[in-house]
C-alpha cells in the first residue's frame, strides 16, 4: 500500500533522476504518519479497587517504536541465548522470556530508572529493560569477563543499579522485594519497588509472609504475578486451590492484566505505581502472558502442553506483532520501518554474540574475589591446604 | 548333552545399571513391597522427575503414591513429616537439596528432634531425598553441598552414595528404616552407568547405612571421600599406582553416623590419611574425620598431620574456567598424597 510519500519520492525520483525519496522515507516524525493514537485497552478484573486503569491507553509513533524496538530485542537476545545453549556455549540453567516481552517493556514504560525491580530467574528481559546492555548480558550468559557479573553469577544472577536480578531459589525475591520497598519508605523517596514473581512461586509461603508485613505496614511494593499459566511442568490448576493470583494477596488491592499488550502492562503498572506513591499501601498485579519456550533449555516444554496451544498463542497474542499491527494498521509506522529497524536489531545481537562468544573467560585471580564487601584482602583456602588463594573486595 | 559351565551362562550375571534406574528400581521395590511408602515432590509424578528419576513411578502407582506438590517446599516437608508421624513412609524430594533450605526447619525440628523429645513415643520414617552439592553451571545457589550441614544434627542419618550399588541398596535401606534419612545425591552421576553384582538385582538387596566400603586396597595412603569424589579418588588412585604409591580408597557411604572404625583401621596399616570432599572447607565432612582421628586409637599411627581436599571457600562461580577451578580435580588430589607422603 503506497503511501504519498511514496508517490511524491518516486515522483522526484522520475523527474530529478536521483534517488531523491529513499532517504525521506525514513525520517521518524514524519507528517504523513499518525503521530499519537488513543487505544482502547482491555479492561482489567479488579480485587478490592472501586476502580482500575483506564481503559484507554495514549501511543505516540515515538513511544510505540521504542516498545517496539524494546521488545523484538528482547525476542531476539532471547533467542540468540537459545541457539548459543544448543552449541554448549552457554551452560548451567537457562531460562527463556520469549512470548513475555510486553510485561518487561510495559513495566518499564511506566516507571522510572530510580524506582527500583527485582524478578526471579526468567531474567534476561528485565536485565535489559533496567539498562544492561545485551553485549553485557550475552556475555555473562557465556561466562565471559566482559558479563555484567563478571562471568561469575551466570544467567541467574544479573544485577544493575536498582535491579537486583535475577534470583535462583523460587519466590525468595518476593520479600526482598518488599525491603527494597521498605527502604524507599524508610527514605521517603517516593519511589516504589516492582517485586515479580511466578505462578509457581505464587503457592510459596514466603509470599504470604510479606503480603502481611507490606499490607501492615503499607510498603509501596507493586507485586507482579506473571502468570504464563505452567509452573516448570505443571498447570495452574494443578499447583494452586486458587489461580485468580491477583486475589491470592487477599487483603491487598488487585488487579488481573493482559500481559501480551503492551500498552496494558504499561497503564496498570502506572495504576499500581500511583496507588503505591499515594501511599495505600501495596497492590497486587496479575499479567496473564505465556512463554514460549519450556521451563528452561531442559525442558522441552511440550510434555505438559501442546505444540498447538503454543501456535495458537504465537499466531493470536504475540505481543511484538499485537503492537506491530496496531501501528500498521493506524498508519503509526511503516512495514518498511519495522523491517528495517528488525535488521537493526538482528545485527546488534549478532555483534553482541560475537563480543561474548570471543571475550576471554574471567581470570583465575578473580576466583576469590567479591567474597566480602569493603573489607581487606582475605586468605582462601583453595581445594587443599596449600593452596593459599587471595581475595580482594 | 554339554552344560555350560557356570561361568559361561548369560540368564544372570553382572549388568550396566545408570545411578538414576538404579535409584528408580529401588523406588518401585520399596513402593511395592510396602504400602505406606509414598513419594512427594516437585514435578515427581507427571514429569516423571525433574531428572526423570522416578520415570515410569506415576503411570505404575498413580496420584495416591507419587504425589506432585507445587512449589511449597516449607509446607510439602512439614507435611511429609506429618504423614510420617502417622504412620506413613513417605520418601520427600527436594529438587535440589539447596532448596531444602527452605524446608530446613521442618527436617531438624520436626523429623530429626521428635523421637528423641518424645522419648521414644514418635518415630519419624522419613526419607529426604535429591540431587546435593554442585552439578554443572548452575552457579551459587544451586551447587551447595548440605553433608555438613545435615550431618551436625543429631537425630539425622545422612547418606551419600557414590555408584549404583550404593544407590539402590542404600536407598531401600533409608526407606526402611524408621529414622529420618538425608539421602544426598549427586545430579552429575545420574547419567553414569556402573556394573550392579547379581546380589544387587535382588528385590530384597539392602546396604547398611552406617557403613564404609573399601573401594580399592592399599597400603601408603588412605583416601576417605563420599559421593561423586570417590570416583576422583580412584582416578587418582591409578595415577598413582603407576608411580608405585598404593592408595587405599574408603568411600564412606553415609555420613552420619560416620564409619570412623573403618578409617582408623585402614590409617592404622597406612600411616597417612587425605580426605576428598566437594563441599567447603569449614566446619566440614574432613573436618569432621580429623577431629575424630586425632580423638581416636588411629592418631598415634600417623606419620603426617590429616589433608584435607575440599571445595574452594568460595561461592560458586558460573563461568566453566572458574568453576572447574572451584571443586577438587584429579590432579589436586594426586598433588596432596604426594605431599602428604613427603614424596
Amino acid at each position: 500500500m503506497k503511501t504519498m510519500l511514496t508517490v511524491i519520492s518516486n515522483a522526484l525520483c522520475r523527474i530529478t533522476g536521483k534517488n531523491v525519496g529513499a532517504r525521506v522515507a525514513v525520517t521518524r516524525n514524519f507528517a504523513d504518519f499518525t503521530p499519537q493514537v488513543t487505544f482502547d485497552i482491555k479492561k482489567c478484573d479488579l480485587h478490592r479497587l472501586e476502580a482500575g486503569p483506564p481503559v484507554k491507553a495514549e501511543l505516540t509513533r515515538e513511544q510505540g517504536l521504542q516498545y517496539y524496538r524494546t521488545m523484538q530485542m528482547v525476542r531476539r537476545v532471547e533467542l540468540k541465548a537459545d541457539q548459543l545453549y544448543k552449541q554448549k556455549i552457554i551452560r548451567g540453567f537457562c531460562h527463556l522470556y520469549d512470548g513475555q516481552e510486553a510485561c518487561a517493556a510495559g513495566i518499564e514504560a511506566a516507571i522510572s530508572p530510580s524506582d527500583h525491580l527485582i524478578t526471579a530467574y526468567r531474567a534476561h528481559g528485565y536485565t535489559y529493560t533496567r539498562g544492561v546492555s545485551i553485549r553485557q548480558i550475552l556475555a555473562e550468559l557465556t561466562g565471559r569477563k566482559g558479563g555484567v557479573a563478571k562471568g561469575k553469577g551466570g544467567s541467574m544472577h544479573m544485577y544493575a543499579p536498582h535491579f537486583y536480578g535475577g534470583n535462583g531459589i523460587v519466590g525468595a525475591q518476593v520479600p526482598l522485594g518488599a525491603g527494597i520497598a521498605l527502604a524507599c519508605q524508610y527514605r521517603g523517596n517516593n519511589q516504589v519497588c516492582v517485586t515479580l514473581y511466578g505462578d509457581g512461586a505464587a503457592n510459596q509461603g514466603q509470599l504470604f509472609e510479606t503480603f502481611n508485613m507490606a499490607a501492615l505496614w503499607k510498603l509501596p511494593c507493586v507485586f507482579i504475578c506473571e502468570n504464563n499459566k505452567y509452573g516448570m511442568g505443571t498447570a495452574v490448576e494443578r499447583a494452586a486451590a486458587s489461580t485468580d493470583y491477583y486475589k491470592r494477596g487477599d487483603f491487598i488491592p488487585g488487579l488481573r492484566v493482559d500481559g501480551m499488550d503492551v500498552l496494558s502492562v504499561r497503564e496498570a503498572t502506572r495504576f499500581a505505581a500511583d496507588h503505591c506513591r499515594a501511599g495505600k499501601g501495596p497492590i497486587v498485579m496479575e499479567l496473564q502472558t505465556y512463554r514460549y519456550h519450556g521451563h528452561s533449555m531442559s525442558d522441552p516444554g511440550v510434555s505438559y502442553r501442546t505444540r498447538e496451544e503454543i501456535q495458537e498463542v504465537r499466531s493470536k497474542s504475540d505481543p511484538i506483532s499485537l503492537l506491530r499491527e496496531r501501528m500498521l494498521s493506524n498508519n503509526m509506522a511503516s512495514a518498511e520501518e519495522f523491517k528495517e529497524m528488525d535488521v537493526e536489531i538482528r545485527k546488534e545481537v549478532d555483534d553482541a554474540a560475537q563480543f561474548a562468544t570471543s571475550d576471554p573467560e574471567p581470570p583465575l585471580e578473580d576466583l576469590c574475589n567479591h567474597v566480602f564487601s569493603n573489607n581487606p584482602p582475605l586468605d582462601v583456602r583453595g581445594t587443599h591446604p596449600w593452596s593459599k588463594l587471595k581475595s580482594v573486595s | 548333552s554339554w552344560t555350560p559351565s557356570r561361568k559361561h551362562q548369560r540368564t544372570s550375571g553382572p549388568v550396566e545399571v545408570t545411578v538414576r534406574d538404579a535409584l528408580n528400581q529401588a523406588m518401585d521395590e520399596e513402593l511395592e513391597r510396602d504400602e505406606r511408602v509414598f513419594l512427594m515432590g516437585e514435578e515427581v509424578a507427571q514429569y516423571d522427575g525433574a531428572y526423570k528419576v522416578s520415570r515410569g513411578l506415576w503411570k505404575k502407582y498413580g496420584d495416591k503414591r507419587i504425589i506432585d506438590t507445587p512449589i511449597s517446599e516449607m509446607g510439602f516437608a512439614g507435611i511429609a513429616v506429618g504423614a510420617a508421624m502417622a504412620g506413613l513412609r513417605p520418601i520427600c524430594e527436594f529438587m535440589t537439596f539447596n532448596f531444602s533450605m527452605q524446608a530446613i526447619d521442618q527436617v531438624i525440628n520436626s523429623a530429626a528432634k521428635t523421637y528423641y523429645m518424645s522419648a521414644g513415643l514418635q518415630p519419624v520414617p522419613i526419607v529426604f531425598r535429591g540431587p546435593n552439592g554442585a552439578s554443572a553451571g548452575v552457579a551459587a545457589q544451586h551447587s551447595q553441598c548440605f553433608a555438613a550441614w545435615y550431618a551436625h544434627c543429631p537425630g539425622l542419618k545422612v547418606v551419600s552414595p557414590w555408584n549404583s550399588e550404593d544407590a539402590k541398596g542404600l536407598l531401600k535401606s533409608a526407606i526402611r528404616d524408621d529414622n529420618p534419612v538425608v539421602f544426598l545425591e549427586n545430579e552429575l552421576m545420574y547419567g553414569v552407568p556402573f556394573e550392579m553384582s547379581e546380589d544387587s538385582q535382588s528385590k530384597d538387596f539392602t546396604i547398611p547405612i552406617g557403613k564404609a566400603k573399601i573401594e580399592r586396597q592399599g597400603n601408603h595412603v588412605t583416601l576417605v571421600s563420599h559421593s561423586r569424589f570417590v570416583g576422583h579418588c580412584l582416578d587418582a588412585a591409578a595415577v598413582l599406582a603407576k608411580e608405585g604409591i598404593e592408595c587405599e580408597v574408603i568411600n564412606l557411604r553415609t555420613i552420619r553416623p560416620m564409619d570412623v572404625e573403618s578409617i582408623e583401621t585402614s590409617v592404622m596399616k597406612t600411616n597417612h590419611l587425605v580426605t576428598v570432599e566437594g563441599g567447603w572447607p569449614q566446619f566440614g565432612v574432613g573436618a569432621e574425620i580429623c577431629a575424630r582421628v586425632m580423638e581416636g586409637s588411629a592418631f598415634n599411627f600417623l606419620d603426617a598431620p590429616v589433608t584435607r581436599v575440599t571445595g574452594v571457600d568460595i561461592p560458586m562461580p558460573y563461568a566453566k574456567i572458574l568453576e572447574d577451578h572451584s571443586l577438587p580435580q584429579v590432579k589436586d588430589i594426586i598433588f596432596s598424597v604426594k605431599k602428604t607422603l613427603n614424596v
